[in-house]
């Protein structure tokens, strides 16, 4: 301790520690400086190839993130982690008064009407994994706006972490399903190991599309507000709740019209995990592309949305 | 002294510095820079800080009209700052209120743009300010995980620092304080703990921005005398307070700036003196 106060009160030698004796380098420019010292440009954007390395370092960090954010979700509530499995069953509950019962969506169902309820609580389970990460990916940046401007870490650790906190409240609900599905003797078969490949490709799709609303976000606070109404049509187009083939036949619609409905990536995640789950959902029931479409929503949206993100490194938590 | 502090804090580069000129020719690296900031200037954009109209139809009209910066106003916030950190120093940001201290460590940071001139760092800059909020909804322990993870040290790192984190903080002085959401936490306390988290770990080059003011005594004792041991560890350490007296206590450089511009670039003492015949007016 004695030795800073010695800095300052004897200033003729602490001028010595404070402006440099003349050196070589007093001729060379900041710029120039920078280079011969290894310095580079404060918050200056890594290329992706480095992105990519500094993410993979931060892994604990994401994983960490999702876990802490899951348990703390429900902290203040008195059910605890009960809610973890209560939102979407009571949410599948709603749905099955309002489109089952009242509005009968249960016409058209593969297997009849007895497979509504298998139906419908893997439909409302599946989209939530993809509507809460784009809800939850709009506020990414700017409700860890504290962590964002404190600590350095690559940003996109953040939608990736949302992303993976909305897989583990998916496995949670599907220990519900499971149940449900065998009350209902759909036992389990070969065709549910399909479930991995299902929920990596949504995963991957998922996170692409957390990264695209992060962005978007970050840049117009106002699409938090507006999100859940577009987030509302999408689920209503999915068909989550009836099965959407037989409600466009109903209308006469034109057949190439049921293959874009169907294309739309929120159904084909959809109708893959009931055609693992199922028994009686065939593959002749959903897009005849499902498997490719799948993947390629994956890649898309999944390496698209990381690029897209990646672009505008420097720029979130800025202002 | 401050002769036998420089040769004892980081060996030779600083050492050199107190070579004659001569010698210091055959020294590769006599004073090396961490961070160089050249004539820069950081302008401030605020939405929704517009002396116009600020009602439902004025902001319908600028969409409308394609205007993006209807209501946006600028803030010169720093204006030509020009200066040369080197490794080992501690410098003092001193200055009134609004003069733009905290605005030249986010950019040193690389936290905000620069509107023109440039910032070059020594690796990534840590900013430890006393808004930087946590999440405040876990525990301080999870808080000690998360931020470590998110510094980047390992988790084998974390479990070794966590007692020392914790102790240092004394977050646990009055019982067991760390197993509670930091929302329960008092401001000082947060901040402490904030510190904490961020001292545990080296820094290249490393900004406080007025976090030991909250903290008590005890705790403002502690965090100085780790900002030098941080400094002995080869990094640069900037210090924004409004005490004049932890500035003469850790820092044997100061900034003074006045309105966004550098006024006074110099020893601790030179600098303060002036500064105290300024505020004393």
């Amino acid at each position: 301790m004695s030795e800073t106060t010695h800095d300052s009160a004897d200033s003729a030698d602490s001028a010595v520690g404070v402006v440099p004796p003349p050196s070589p380098d007093d001729r060379l420019t900041s710029a120039e400086l920078a280079v011969k010292y290894g310095l580079s440009v404060s918050g200056a954007r890594p290329s992706l190839p480095e992105y990519v390395r500094q993410l993979w370092a931060r892994r604990h960090f994401i994983l960490a993130f999702s876990r802490a954010k899951l348990l703390a979700q429900y902290s203040q509530a008195k059910l605890g982690q009960l809610w973890q499995v209560a939102t979407p069953l009571l949410n599948a509950a709603v749905y099955f008064l309002i489109f089952g019962i009242i509005m009968g969506g249960r016409e058209g169902i593969p297997g009849g009407s007895g497979r509504y309820i298998p139906f419908l609580v893997t439909g409302v389970f599946v989209f939530t994994f993809t509507q809460t990460s784009v809800l939850n990916g709009v506020r990414a940046i700017s409700s860890n706006l504290g962590l964002v401007r404190a600590l350095h870490f690559p940003r996109a650790s953040l939608p990736i972490s949302i992303s993976l906190q909305q897989l583990q409240q998916l496995l949670f609900s599907m220990i519900v399903l499971v149940v449900i599905l065998l009350g209902f003797r759909e036992m389990p078969g070969l065709t549910w190991l399909l479930i991995v490949p299902v929920l990596a490709c949504q995963f991957v799709f998922n996170t692409g599309l957390a990264l695209i609303m992060a962005r978007l976000g970050s840049k117009t606070p106002d699409l938090a507000q507006l999100m859940p109404f577009i987030t509302r049509t999408w689920l209503y187009a999915s068909g989550v709740m009836f099965s959407l083939p037989y409600m466009l036949s109903k209308h006469d619609a034109p057949h190439w019209l049921v293959q874009v409905m169907q294309a739309n990536p929120a159904t084909v995640y959809m109708d893959l995990m009931r055609y693992s789950l199922i028994d009686e959902y065939t593959l002749n029931d959903m897009s005849h592309y499902a498997w490719p479409l799948a993947l390629v929503w994956a890649i898309v949206i999944g390496v698209g949305g990381f690029v897209f993100f990646w672009k505008s490194e420097e720029r979130y938590g800025r202002g | 002294m401050a002769v036998a502090e420089h040769t004892g804090q980081d060996g030779a580069p600083a050492e050199a510095g107190y070579k004659t000129p001569a010698q210091a020719e055959h020294t590769p690296a006599p004073w090396v820079p961490t961070v160089i900031a050249e004539d820069l200037h950081i302008v401030y954009r605020v939405y929704g800080g517009a002396k116009g109209k600020g009602s439902a139809t004025a902001a319908l009209n600028r969409i409308v009209r394609r205007k993006p910066g209807g209501n946006m106003r600028e803030v010169h916030a720093v204006r030509g700052v020009s200066f040369t950190a080197y490794r080992g120093q501690a410098i003092g940001l001193i200055g009134s209120n609004g003069s733009g201290k905290s605005t030249l460590l986010k950019a040193i940071a690389g936290l905000l743009p620069a509107e023109s001139g440039k910032v070059y760092t020594d690796g990534q800059p840590s900013l430890l300010g006393v808004n930087a909020a946590m999440m405040n909804d876990l525990t301080g322990e999870r808080n000690v995980v998360l931020g470590g993870l998110a510094m980047g040290m390992s988790r084998e790192e974390i479990q070794q620092r966590y007692q020392e984190i914790v102790d240092f903080s004394g977050i646990n002085e009055k019982g067991d304080f760390i197993t509670l959401p930091m929302r329960t936490y008092s401001s000082g306390m947060a901040a402490r703990l904030r510190f904490s988290i961020a001292a545990a770990k080296r820094h290249d080059v490393l900004m406080i921005d007025e976090a030991l003011a909250t903290g008590d005594k005890k705790f403002q004792k502690r965090s100085e005398k780790r900002i030098r041991e941080l400094r002995k560890e080869a990094g640069t350490v900037f210090l924004v307070s409004h005490n004049n007296k932890s500035i003469r206590d850790t820092c044997e450089r100061v900034l003074w700036l006045e309105k966004g511009r550098l006024m006074l670039d110099g020893p601790t003492e030179d600098v303060l003196k002036e500064y105290e015949k300024f505020t004393s007016k």
